[in-house]
């Protein structure tokens, strides 16, 4: 169990520095199929199937294919990437870096969060996620779902007025 | 741990097997629907043809075209046939077998999410394809590509839904648990005799079989997402399409037609390993039927154009999937299965 979270982990951070770092955008978002099904492993790992298995339907599945779509049908690739000055570039990494230490700085002691439930492995399986939804959280979750279809519906209204005007 | 690889090595081949084999099939069914003899020469009743066909693709020239995204162009048809083999995992082949006092399952594994794991199965599975067809930098391989995934994307919504459904009624995700829900003999396709069209049409559509091919429509498209392809990568591209309607048959098999129950089998009084073995027996010539059903649907009937693909997906399988769910609760409610 512990070489398989190494493993994961491992694979994770490596494919997630590939992605910013890659040059071409198809391989930053093949990149990012791997660090998704990485993490879908650590759900695994954590006996959480159901959101492992609903992780790569929609992450991996759905939302990857969509930006693999738009990279294919835009044609982007390394030449059409903007190429940042090297001034730019080393001043980026010295603002990220400052930024993190700050970060680090600040969150150090305080974040000892403690799991809630550390003992019940069954947390993570489709019925106690059900229960979790539709019990405790009814509420937030029918006014995110009704975000979610707000947002779908104004897309659809966008696309439908730019149609009428041209 | 030693049964569960030998269990899952014959199962990987008995799927290359059926595969191949499905490839004679079709063509020998193409033959019969139109009047033809179909492949003959290779052995008896043409039996070897699959495995001249093998060789051929074997022995045929690897070529890689010189402005291909090299490694991607490797990769896609790797990712299409790993994809479609990993599905067969969880399907239950049979039921359990009973031999001085130990079990021995006819599944590869049981997770309580059976459904959503083949479910994420095929949705990876739209990388081979996707990538593949990028990769050739050819434009009508893009257009394939583009093509599959739209449709794919689209289709996995209703098959989605219309299996929302058919959890509501049986209670869970499990395959096996949906099996054994059957085992009295209500096969679900008579509790869910709209989920199952449903359910068949949008396996179609993302087994990208006739009458949805539009990924590989040779007479727009030349050959579609593996226009590019040669050799054993395109016999890989094929195979993975066979291999994925072997999953799909057995998918909707094990779903909807009562996996390997065989009706009123519990009042013959046979011992328990003989109807688990003509179980599995009773599931492979439901399979084949399903397959055979494909096979048939595919000379049947014309290719779809575009745009009737995506309506029908959009604007007509959607909407019933949404309907067959409303009247599935509606009736749970009304029957007393659930309280509100």
């Amino acid at each position: 169990m512990q070489y398989l979270f190494y493993f994961f982990a491992a694979i994770s951070i490596i494919s997630a520095l590939m992605v910013v770092s890659a040059r071409s955008p198809i391989n930053s978002v093949i990149a990012l199929i791997v660090c998704f099904l990485s993490i879908a492993g650590h759900y695994i790992l954590l006996n959480a199937q159901f959101l492992a298995m609903v992780h790569i339907i929609v992450y991996t599945g759905a939302i990857m294919v969509l930006f693999l779509y738009v990279i294919m049908m835009l044609n982007l690739n390394q030449r059409t990437e903007p190429q940042k000055k090297l001034l730019t570039r080393i001043s980026a990494v010295v603002a990220g870096g400052v930024f993190l230490i700050t970060l680090l700085g600040a969150t150090r002691q305080g974040l000892q969060i403690a799991a809630a439930n550390p003992e019940d492995a069954s947390i993570g399986l489709v019925s106690q996620v059900g229960m979790a939804l539709f019990k405790d959280y009814l509420l937030p979750f029918e006014v995110s779902s009704v975000l979610f279809l707000s947002a779908m519906v104004g897309a659809m209204m966008l696309g439908l007025k730019e149609k009428a005007t041209t | 741990m030693l049964y569960t690889f030998i269990f899952l090595s014959v199962l990987l081949l008995i799927t290359l097997m059926v595969a191949a084999y499905e490839t004679y099939a079709e063509r020998k069914v193409a033959a019969f629907m139109q009047d033809r003899i179909g492949p003959d020469r290779a052995g008896p009743f043409g039996l070897f043809q699959p495995l001249a066909d093998g060789v051929k693709m074997f022995m045929k020239e690897d070529f890689v075209p010189s402005t291909a995204n090299k490694k991607l162009y490797f990769m896609g048809p790797a990712i299409a046939m790993t994809t479609a083999l990993l599905t067969g995992v969880v399907i239950p082949w049979g039921g359990t077998l009973h031999f001085g006092g130990e079990a021995y399952s006819l599944q590869g594994a049981d997770p309580g999410i059976g459904i959503l794991y083949i479910f994420a199965m095929v949705s990876i599975g739209v990388y081979g394809i996707m990538l593949g067809g990028w990769a050739s930098n050819n434009k009508y391989a893009l257009y394939g590509a583009i093509r599959a995934a739209s449709q794919m994307v689209s289709y996995e919504l209703a098959m989605g839904m219309s299996i929302v459904a058919l959890v509501m009624t049986t209670g869970t995700l499990s395959l096996s648990g949906i099996v054994n829900g059957q085992l009295d003999g209500t096969w679900n396709v008579f509790v869910q005799p709209l989920g199952v069209l449903l359910f068949i049409t949008c396996a179609f559509a993302e087994c990208n079989r006739a009458p949805f091919d539009l990924p590989e429509c040779e007479t727009e498209l030349v050959g579609g997402y593996h226009t590019e392809f040669s050799s054993m990568k395109l016999g890989f591209y094929l195979f993975a399409e066979y291999v994925n309607m072997f999953i799909s048959s057995a998918v909707i098999s094990s779903l909807y037609f009562g996996g390997y129950d065989i009706p009123f089998v519990d009042q013959s009084g046979m011992a328990s390993n003989l109807v688990v073995i003509l179980g599995t027996l009773a599931f492979f010539a439901k399979v084949c039927f399903f397959i055979f059903l494909f096979m048939w649907i595919r000379w049947t009937l014309p290719r779809f154009r575009y745009d009737q693909l995506m309506n029908l997906g959009w604007k007509k399988l959607i909407p019933l999937a949404i309907l067959n769910i409303l009247i599935t609760g509606g009736y749970m409610v009304l029957n007393g299965q659930v309280k509100l």
